[in-house]
């Protein structure tokens, strides 16, 4: 089976999500690794879902819940950003730092 | 609504007399004891729109009365009327029951009479009396309160009810003795005669609680009872109890050394002292110690002494201050005072009817002695006999009756004649000589003050300002109406006789619910009664001899003089004097030594305990509360303080260390999950 490959796969991709999330400054390229992470994650789902075929198919309702909720995010998470831009002419994480003691 | 006692007596257990229930006049009996109340009311909310001030009230009220009083007199004296009504107010625990209601008997019955009688002749007398007075509305509502608080008593059913009356009447009292306020003398004698009973009145309600605790019972047929069967509760408190409701009815009824307030009570309006004497007021201690006469005939008879001791010295010590009082209204006064003595000792020496009866005659001729002094001041403008004489020519109506009242008084002839007589048999017949010569010469006393002031009022010439007239009618009709009793309410009981259909006065009076045991006349005690009225004529020919002279020249003060007696007299015994030194020494050093005690050792103590509390509080405050308590919780507060201000560093408001230690945390957890726990 290609089970392996499908798992490799989420890993690596899951991997550069968690890298682009703590190296990148840019807003915008945060929200995206967020993306890749849960892809990645949504290919495992599928992967297990069809070796392991529930009469559910929980693993495939799964995927759907986390793209729906994906999609909502990054709807969300544009709209501040936008926002954000337009206040402040920045995109960076680094210049928002309010939110503190 | 009969109840247990009257079903006794009709089935004549106790009592020989066959009594009826008295039916529907009975059972309404009660309205007697209300409708002055409503009267008094109805005065003080409409009286003054009306014309006689609510005059016309107060005599409708007791006019009512008379008709219940008077068939409830027939009903009685033709065939006996023995009904209680009661209604349950309250009870202490399980025994004590306070009730009040009315009880229709022989005796109350005589009293329901005399009070209405008397006191509607003597409202009517008012309505003339008073016109034009001040506050007239506000006289006839304290006036039907006063008949009103009398007719409670009466009635009364158990002594708490009779104390109720009895408190009632001493403070309507109070309200027409004071009834001329402007002037502080007035004010005065209303407050010595409220004080004056009220020293008294302790008595009684210590008798009311001894006797009431004792037999589970203040009902009167219930002490009653007790006493006829000879209870041994009530017959451990018996004497105790006696002498204190003894204690309670000298102030009422102005025993010696209680008289004094009597005497100042003068200070009413005339038709006040002639209702307080005649019906309202004085009789209350007489009618108590009747009604309690069970108590004092089977068992408490060693209380007689003090009470025949008392009331002889009231009926000749009092009696003499008449003799040199120059108030023709103190004369009266005093002679109520001595009358109440032969009552009073008339009755401790067993003369349950004796002592009733010239309770009853009594009140007929004092009422209309003080309404004919009423007329004559109305007249004169003036209370003092100096300032009157020859008023038989200008007042012959008043004359007159007057004549008649004072013939009935000094036991010539009249009423007082008959009912002074019974006294003097029972008396005799109990063997009480001393006594009975000192009450002779008392009945000499009597005539003689009364001829003295007869005389000095009616005869010789006119002392004072003006020109006296006869009253209006309205004044002068009470007068002739008090007269007929005033000559023939003797003949109801002379001895042996008895009234076709209405029988006598002793067989009225015996209409109660236990036998009273005291002595009946069958005959008439000619020695006695020979000795008695020729003491009277010889007072009365004394009297003409000394003053009436003094009334044909113009004296300021009587020319007859004894040397020592009268100078003691007219300073009343000092007992006034002595009465007053009392209330000085609890007013002066009394209330020193109180003031200093309280300053000086209750003060300390409170002091003290005060410091002390005040010492604890000081610890409290200072160790516990201060250091104890809110140490604790300043120590909380920094700790809380010095952890937040580390804490808080970690709050950098950098996003992507969060999500850095977000992953490390997440990173530990599957290591832990993967190399060690699973």
């Amino acid at each position: 089976m290609l089970l392996s490959q499908f798992l490799v796969l989420a890993a690596a991709l899951f991997a550069f999500g968690i890298y682009g999330l703590l190296v990148r400054r840019n807003i915008v390229l945060i929200l995206l690794s967020v993306e890749l992470m849960l892809n990645a994650v949504n290919i495992n789902l599928i992967a297990f879902e069809s070796i392991w075929v529930s009469p559910e198919a929980i693993g495939q309702i799964f995927a759907i819940f986390v793209i729906t909720v994906a999609a909502a995010e990054v709807g969300i998470g544009l709209a501040i950003v936008l926002m954000i831009f337009r206040n402040r002419k920045s995109a960076n994480v680094d210049d928002l730092n309010l939110m503190r003691w | 609504m009969l109840t247990r006692l009257a079903i006794i007596a009709q089935e004549g257990e106790h009592n020989e007399i066959l009594a009826g229930d008295g039916g529907w006049w009975a059972d309404t009996a009660g309205i007697m004891l209300i409708l002055p109340f409503v009267a008094f009311l109805l005065i003080l909310a409409f009286g003054k729109k009306l014309k006689h001030k609510g005059g016309e009230i107060a005599v409708a009220a007791l006019a009512i009365n008379l008709v219940w009083a008077t068939v409830l007199l027939l009903m009685n004296a033709s065939g006996g009327v023995l009904d209680q009504t009661t209604f349950e107010i309250g009870r202490i625990g399980s025994g004590l029951v306070f009730e009040l209601g009315w009880v229709v008997d022989g005796l109350s019955i005589l009293m329901f009479f005399l009070v209405n009688f008397v006191g509607l002749i003597v409202f009517v007398y008012a309505l003339g009396y008073m016109k034009g007075d001040v506050r007239v509305d506000w006289f006839f509502a304290a006036f039907s309160l006063f008949a009103g608080a009398m007719l409670v008593l009466v009635g009364a059913p158990n002594l708490i009810q009779l104390i109720i009356g009895w408190e009632g009447v001493g403070l309507a009292s109070y309200l027409l003795i004071g009834f001329y306020w402007e002037d502080i003398a007035n004010v005065k004698a209303g407050n010595k005669a409220f004080l004056t009973n009220k020293v008294a009145d302790v008595g009684l309600i210590l008798g009311a609680i001894l006797v009431g605790v004792s037999i589970g019972s203040w009902d009167f047929g219930a002490i009653d009872f007790a006493a006829f069967e000879g209870a041994p509760e009530l017959a451990a408190v018996a004497s105790v109890g006696g002498l204190l409701f003894f204690f309670g009815a000298m102030g009422k009824s102005a025993q010696f050394p209680f008289h004094i307030w009597l005497p100042d009570a003068m200070a009413g309006p005339t038709p006040v002292s002639a209702l307080m004497h005649a019906a309202t007021m004085v009789t209350a201690g007489i009618y108590l110690m009747a009604r309690m006469f069970p108590l004092f005939e089977y068992m408490a008879s060693n209380v007689r002494i003090v009470m025949i001791v008392i009331g002889t010295a009231t009926l000749f010590g009092v009696g003499l201050l008449a003799i040199v009082a120059d108030d023709i209204k103190k004369v009266l006064a005093y002679s109520t005072v001595s009358q109440l003595g032969y009552m009073m000792t008339a009755i401790a020496a067993g003369g349950y009817t004796a002592g009733m009866f010239h309770l009853f005659t009594h009140a007929s001729f004092k009422a209309l002695l003080f309404l004919c002094a009423g007329s004559v001041i109305h007249s004169v403008h003036s209370n003092n006999m100096s300032d009157m004489g020859g008023l038989r020519k200008f007042m012959p109506t008043t004359f007159w009756t007057w004549v008649v009242g004072a013939l009935a008084l000094s036991g010539i002839g009249l009423s007082g004649f008959w009912s002074k007589d019974e006294i003097l048999a029972t008396m005799g017949e109990r063997g009480l000589d001393i006594v009975l010569w000192i009450s002779i010469t008392g009945a000499f006393v009597t005539a003689f003050y009364m001829a003295r002031a007869t005389f000095l009022t009616f005869f010789g010439t006119y002392k004072g300002d003006g020109k006296p007239h006869e009253s209006s009618r309205i004044l002068t009709v009470p007068l002739v109406i008090l007269a007929v009793p005033a000559v023939f309410a003797g003949f109801l009981n002379i001895p042996g006789l008895s009234l076709p259909r209405l029988g006598n006065y002793t067989e009225w009076l015996a209409v109660r619910l236990v036998p009273m045991g005291d002595p009946h006349a069958e005959a008439i005690n000619f020695g006695l009664a020979a000795i008695g009225l020729g003491a009277a004529i010889l007072g009365v020919v004394i009297g003409w001899l000394i003053y009436y002279p003094d009334a044909e020249t113009q004296l300021e003060r009587d020319s007859f003089e004894i040397p020592v007696l009268f100078p003691l007299l007219r300073k009343k015994y000092y007992i006034d004097d002595l009465a007053l030194g009392i209330v000085a020494i609890i007013k002066g050093p009394l209330a020193r030594f109180v003031d200093w005690t309280n300053t000086y050792i209750l003060d300390l103590i409170v002091n003290g305990v005060a410091g002390l509390v005040k010492g604890v509080g000081v610890f409290v405050y200072d160790t516990i509360d201060q250091r104890g308590v809110d140490g604790v919780f300043n120590g909380l507060s920094a700790a809380v303080d010095g952890a937040g201000s580390v804490v808080r560093k970690w709050q950098s408001g950098r996003v992507q260390q969060y999500a850095a230690a977000f992953v490390a945390g997440a990173l530990i957890l599957v290591v832990l999950f993967v190399f060690v726990l699973i």
